[in-house]
């Protein structure tokens, strides 16, 4: 039993931003700190958490068979085997989706919630009936971005529906940050994301060609003590969800050389 | 707005801004649009119904006249900025009546124009953002 269960979706409106990578390596942060985490994948037409995870091999059943009854939640849940503590729930057939209501995802939540501290939701991208049903199940979300203008304006359409669908508190991760881009005032700020979109930062990623490795592998980075910084940061989330105080990075710090500098001192306000 | 040192050498050079400033200019646009869910059609006529009721009591500056959307922390509110040339309000019940001032921002209009009916022109769903653009 656990009573303070945290059911969190994970959702970004737009598709490609990171949503998956960041359910599948904050599962595991937060299973090695020592919490019961499951993490459900609610994209049901185009699944993936499985094989960002590296458990694409050992499912036998579904979300589906959970909600028809033919297999009891445990049968279905795979449990992660270097990390005991991660348990995923497969999303089932595409053809689910024909018959799927927000109920039946708000039944299995509160099923998964029974058995763990923190339920995770995979949420498809878009606003349509894959959100909505995704979000009915849902208490809490963090949204991620790109401190890109498509990708900010589709947080604000889903934050938008977040609100009206009374989940709170709403966080904001910020994916794929170029501080050198940022440093030269080619991208826009995580100051900018966080005043446009009026959400307090959960966390700040940096672009790392080493999420793209540990895809290939199914290796989520919090899996190995890896040290790169996109690993840093999905380990600093999971460590501030669970309450601690640890500063966010500042990209315009990050591995600068002298001509970035330069160029940030360019860029202090004189006037 | 601050200035840099860089933006006064792309001045100089003649070089465009950094591309930042412009993507968040142009997301607050859009998504001051996209939350109020008013297609610019709807909000043209709302803009000329705004300058019609207006024109009534006082005489406005139609070239000078605004009516926006502008977003601060996920509230919109809906600016008006509607010079004023001249009070329409002739007829002052007391004689010590002044001149009516020739020209005045909307936001002043309600503590300088007590005589007038009152003005309408300024209609607000959350404190108004300081810059017009």
């Amino acid at each position: 039993m656990a009573p303070t269960t945290r059911t969190i979706l994970i959702c970004s409106g737009k598709g490609g931003v990171g949503k998956t990578t960041l359910t599948a390596n904050l599962g595991i942060a937060l299973a090695r700190l020592g919490v019961n985490t499951v993490v459900l994948d609610a994209d049901f037409g185009l699944r993936n958490l499985d094989l960002l995870l590296g458990l694409e091999n050992r499912i036998v059943y579904t979300a589906q068979e959970v909600l028809a009854e033919n297999c009891r939640l445990d049968q279905a849940l795979v449990k992660h085997k270097q990390e005991p503590n991660l348990s995923l729930l497969p999303a089932g057939n595409p053809r689910m989706l024909e018959w799927l209501k927000p109920e039946d995802m708000q039944r299995i939540a509160t099923m998964l919630a029974e058995q763990f501290n923190y339920v995770l939701i995979d949420c498809p991208a878009g606003i349509e009936d894959g959100f909505k049903n995704a979000v009915a199940a849902a208490k809490e979300a963090i949204v991620i971005t790109t401190p890109e203008v498509s990708a900010v304006r589709d947080a604000d359409r889903v934050i938008g529906l977040l609100n009206t669908h009374g989940v709170k508190p709403i966080q904001l991760v910020l994916n794929r940050v170029r501080p050198k881009m940022m440093a030269n005032q080619e991208m826009l700020a995580a100051d900018d994301v966080t005043d446009i979109l009026a959400l307090p930062l959960l966390g700040l990623v940096l672009e790392d060609e080493q999420v793209i490795v540990s895809t290939n592998r199914g290796e989520p980075l919090t899996l190995s003590n890896s040290k790169t910084p996109a690993a840093r940061a999905y380990s600093n989330i999971a460590r501030r969800l669970q309450g601690e105080d640890i500063p966010l990075i500042d990209p315009a710090k990050e591995g600068l050389g002298l001509r970035d500098k330069m160029w940030r001192l360019m860029q202090t306000k004189i006037f | 707005m601050s200035t840099t040192l860089r933006d006064i050498l792309d001045k100089l050079l003649g070089r465009q801004p950094a591309s930042a400033k412009t993507a968040r200019d142009r997301l607050q646009l859009v998504l001051a649009h996209d939350r109020s869910d008013l297609s610019p059609e709807l909000l043209d006529q709302m803009r000329r119904e705004i300058f019609e009721v207006v024109a009534k009591y006082v005489e406005i500056d139609l070239d000078e006249g605004e009516v926006s959307l502008e977003t601060e922390d996920r509230m919109t509110a809906l600016v008006a900025n509607l010079p004023i040339k001249r009070s329409k309000a002739k007829k002052l019940s007391n004689g010590q009546a002044s001149p009516p001032p020739p020209k005045q921002e909307a936001s002043t209009l309600a503590a300088k124009e007590q005589e007038t009916p009152p003005p309408t022109e300024e209609q607000k769903s959350a404190p108004p953002a300081e810059e017009t653009e």
